[in-house]
């Protein structure tokens, strides 16, 4: 078939047209309604995560006072609270929620490119949340196993949920790669083939690029958690042994044989590493933007972000062993992957270094994303310092199972792109619901928040080198461990406690300004980039109206010199835009007449 | 599209519009295609990782060869049939005599459920000859990788349902073209896989 381009199918994206309520909001196939639902669905359950930690650090904090925090429930507390967080959450909203939303607007496009698949998606992306839920309420309750899900544990009877928790586990983590194949092949075809007129690869704003990598990353790397997750609900119900080895349980011999349970740490982490930049590579796209546009400032070293990003991506497929060091390995192989992790921070300090040029000198407005966004800088270049450390074999040996691990990630993959999430949120709140959110609000749940995180993570770091070893219910009594390390748990629970209950903060601003909120401007920031330019506010279906938008320049011409307001949107012909001249302003002129 | 051209341009010095009059892809192909491709490079990942831990498994000392059934010869040879069928489809798609491209089409569909039912028959076959997927995980792997194999040529029957259903109800056959062609190269990648899967399990 002879390529059609999309300005002659332009036609069919009329098909789509809402005809109820249903249709409208229900089987919606409008990547904005997709994009809410998405993303309701991961915060959703990132609640269920948040007071599951918050329930776990209750028997942290305060040992033997929370009752009904027993070990087994102890356990399937912190499994769930990292899966739910780290896939169904980040993941989920970073790519199902803010890819949705933005890949079409941002790129000029009228939707994406299949958008009955992409409805699908989120359909059966509820379907893996459902199934991943059922598991609280089934016999034996939720997989304990530890997020990591390491055989053979996972399926012995010392492992609360090892028979229908760890099903429905694996299978909820199944359905999900399908959902997110489905909605990955949308994203990176959108944004391949349906970018409006003059909308180059290199005209797209970072979101878009972040984006992108990210979901390339996981269209690549959700098949290694896919063939492990298969194989080993084969070992669970089938009885093979394909990770399982020899073993004795409660002193009965199992009649596996033979598997290699290191097999699956390796399937696990050639996924588990890319997953790191799968959530952090959307993060640095919307940053950047946020960033550049409340600096006034273009992105410092465009290109440069582009290859970094690049390069970032690449280089994650090639470090996935550095989780694996306790585990036993070759010298050289684990010389390797630590050579590999060290070099994978030259693009990434390249990008902090960018963020940090791209304020220098700016003409900074501390809008509440800005506030997400800087304090998103702090945190993630100290979750990145000490992932150096980590980096290397002979620091992650002592370190690994200690609370300094615990704080790194947290920093770096945790409170990082959280923060950027929030920093997204109310950056593009006006124009996905057409009013303001609540400023001071926003400002007070920052501070709240960023203030919270460190006062959690920053003395875990100190657990860690204390030696404190993470994933224990009790401690007991330890000599090496003095009391004020329980001191300092119980500090910390009450920080999370209270950075927990702040982000009630957030959906009272999010639910009250959608009615009560100050009406919008359809470009409140002043922002250069596509999505701001639609012609209704929030976007109709189809965005764009009667026509798509052609594009003339990138997505940063913030304070032009001689442009008449501070930004140039991406939209504005070279012959249109406005300058001092036409005003009849002369900065000169006024100067010379001031002198006299 | 130039990877490098395009990667190494910069966006802040050229302004006005780059390109024609139309909105323009990366690549000159149809959306649906680009999107296979990306799929079936997914599918390469899945039948790759599949791969390496058969091999990093076949290393541990329980392991046991199996001696691959020999009718998966006869079965081979029924997916290479419906692979040339497919090919046949879409070269004369774009003729105009109807006749021909449904009993190709058709036929190429058909090859595929025999290539499917032979799979079956081969796991029954093993099945009562005690050759069980708990028993070695050489057995397990077989079942598994060839069961992954025919799921994939499920998915890709349900799509040619769908276009046989569309040739049937008098469509033109230029409307059903991109997914005539769509289903051969899905089917030759999914032929090349079986080969390479064969050559494995047969050799090892």
């Amino acid at each position: 078939m002879a390529y059609v381009p999309l300005a002659d199918r332009d036609h069919e994206m009329e098909m789509h047209h809402p005809h109820s309520w249903v249709t409208k909001y229900v089987w919606s196939q409008d990547h904005k309604v997709i994009a809410v639902q998405y993303g309701s669905i991961a915060v959703f359950t990132g609640v269920v995560g948040l007071v599951l930690s918050l329930l776990f650090r209750m028997q942290l904090g305060f040992p033997d006072t929370a009752n009904f925090v027993d070990p087994n429930f102890y356990y399937q507390a912190v499994t769930m609270h990292g899966m739910i967080m780290v896939i169904y959450l980040l993941t989920a909203l970073f790519l199902g929620g803010f890819g949705n939303y933005l890949v079409p607007l941002m790129c000029g496009a009228r939707d994406m490119v299949f958008p009955f698949m992409n409805m699908l998606s989120v359909w059966v992306f509820l379907l893996s949340v459902i199934i991943l839920m059922a598991s609280f309420f089934v016999g034996g309750g939720p997989t304990g196993a530890g997020w990591t899900l390491y055989p053979p544990q996972t399926t012995l009877a010392g492992t609360p949920g090892h028979d229908l928790g760890i099903i429905l586990m694996l299978a909820s983590l199944a359905v999900f790669i399908v959902a997110f194949t489905m909605g990955g092949l949308n994203y990176v075809v959108t944004v391949l083939q349906y970018r409006c007129r003059g909308m180059t690869m290199m005209r797209l704003p970072l979101s878009i690029w972040g984006i992108f990598v990210a979901t390339v990353l996981g269209l690549f790397a959700f098949p290694a958690l896919l063939v492990a997750a298969v194989m080993m609900l084969f070992d669970t119900i089938l009885g093979t042994s394909f990770f399982m080895p020899a073993i004795i349980e409660a002193g009965t011999p199992l009649d596996y044989d033979g598997g290699s349970p290191i097999l699956f740490q390796h399937l696990f982490w050639f996924f588990g590493h890319p997953e790191v930049y799968i959530v952090a590579l959307p993060a640095f796209g919307l940053v950047s933007d946020v960033l550049s546009c409340h600096a006034r400032k273009n992105i410092f070293g465009y290109r440069m972000m582009v290859w970094a990003i690049i390069a970032i991506g690449g280089l994650s497929f090639i470090v996935w062993a550095h989780h694996m060091y306790v585990s036993g390995m070759n010298p050289y192989f684990g010389f390797f992957f630590a050579t590999t992790t060290l070099i994978i921070a030259v693009p990434t300090a390249l990008k902090v270094y960018n963020w940090v040029l791209t304020l220098w000198e700016g003409d900074i407005r501390l809008n509440a994303p800005m506030y997400f966004a800087i304090g998103f800088i702090f945190t993630f270049i100290h979750g990145g310092l000490t992932g150096l450390f980590l980096g290397n074999v002979v620091i992650d040996l002592p370190l690994s199972d200690t609370y300094f691990v615990v704080a790194h990630f947290h920093m770096v993959m945790g409170v990082s792109p959280i923060l950027v999430v929030f920093a997204a949120i109310y950056h593009w709140y006006p124009k996905m619901s057409g009013r303001m959110y609540h400023e001071g609000m926003a400002k007070l749940h920052f501070w709240l928040t960023f203030l919270g995180a460190y006062a959690i993570y920053l003395p875990m770091h100190y657990l860690g080198f204390l030696g404190v070893p993470r994933r224990y219910y009790a401690l007991g009594t330890t000599d090496f461990i003095p009391q004020s390390a329980q001191d300092l748990n119980a500090t910390i629970t009450v920080a999370a406690l209270i950075v927990g209950i702040s982000q009630i903060l957030f959906f009272i601003n999010i639910i009250w300004s959608l009615r009560n909120g100050e009406k919008a401007d359809p470009n409140p920031w002043g922002a250069a980039s596509l999505e701001w330019q639609t012609p209704d506010t929030p976007p109709a279906h189809g965005n764009w109206g009667d026509k798509l938008p052609t594009v003339y320049r990138w997505a940063y011409d913030y304070s032009v010199p001689g442009a008449h307001e501070d930004f140039i949107p991406q939209n504005t012909p070279e012959s249109e835009e406005p300058t001092v001249q036409e005003e009849h302003f002369d900065p000169d002129q006024d100067k010379s007449l001031a002198d006299i | 599209m130039s990877f490098f051209k395009t990667i190494t341009s910069k966006p802040w010095e050229r302004k006005g519009v780059i390109g024609g009059l139309r909105p323009e892809g990366a690549f000159n192909v149809p959306a649906e295609k680009v999107a296979l491709v990306f799929f079936l490079v997914v599918a390469t990942v899945v039948f790759s990782l599949f791969t390496i831990s058969y091999f990093i498994r076949m290393e541990l000392p329980d392991w046991q060869p199996l001696t691959e059934p020999s009718q998966l010869w006869l079965n081979t040879g029924l997916l290479v049939i419906s692979s040339v069928l497919f090919q046949w489809a879409r070269n004369i798609s774009g003729d105009d005599s109807q006749r021909n491209l449904l009993s190709a089409f058709f036929g190429a569909g058909v090859f595929a459920i025999l290539f499917i039912v032979g799979q079956w028959l081969t796991w029954q076959n093993l099945q009562s000859g005690g050759y069980y997927m708990s028993s070695n995980p050489a057995n397990a792997f077989y079942y598994l990788m060839t069961g992954v194999h025919a799921l994939h040529l499920l998915g890709g029957l349900w799509v040619w349902s769908k276009s046989a259903i569309r040739l049937i109800s008098g469509a033109d056959a230029k409307d059903v073209r991109l997914s005539i062609e769509l289903c051969t190269l899905y089917w030759h990648f999914l032929l090349i896989v079986w080969l390479v899967l064969f050559a494995i399990l047969s050799n090892t």
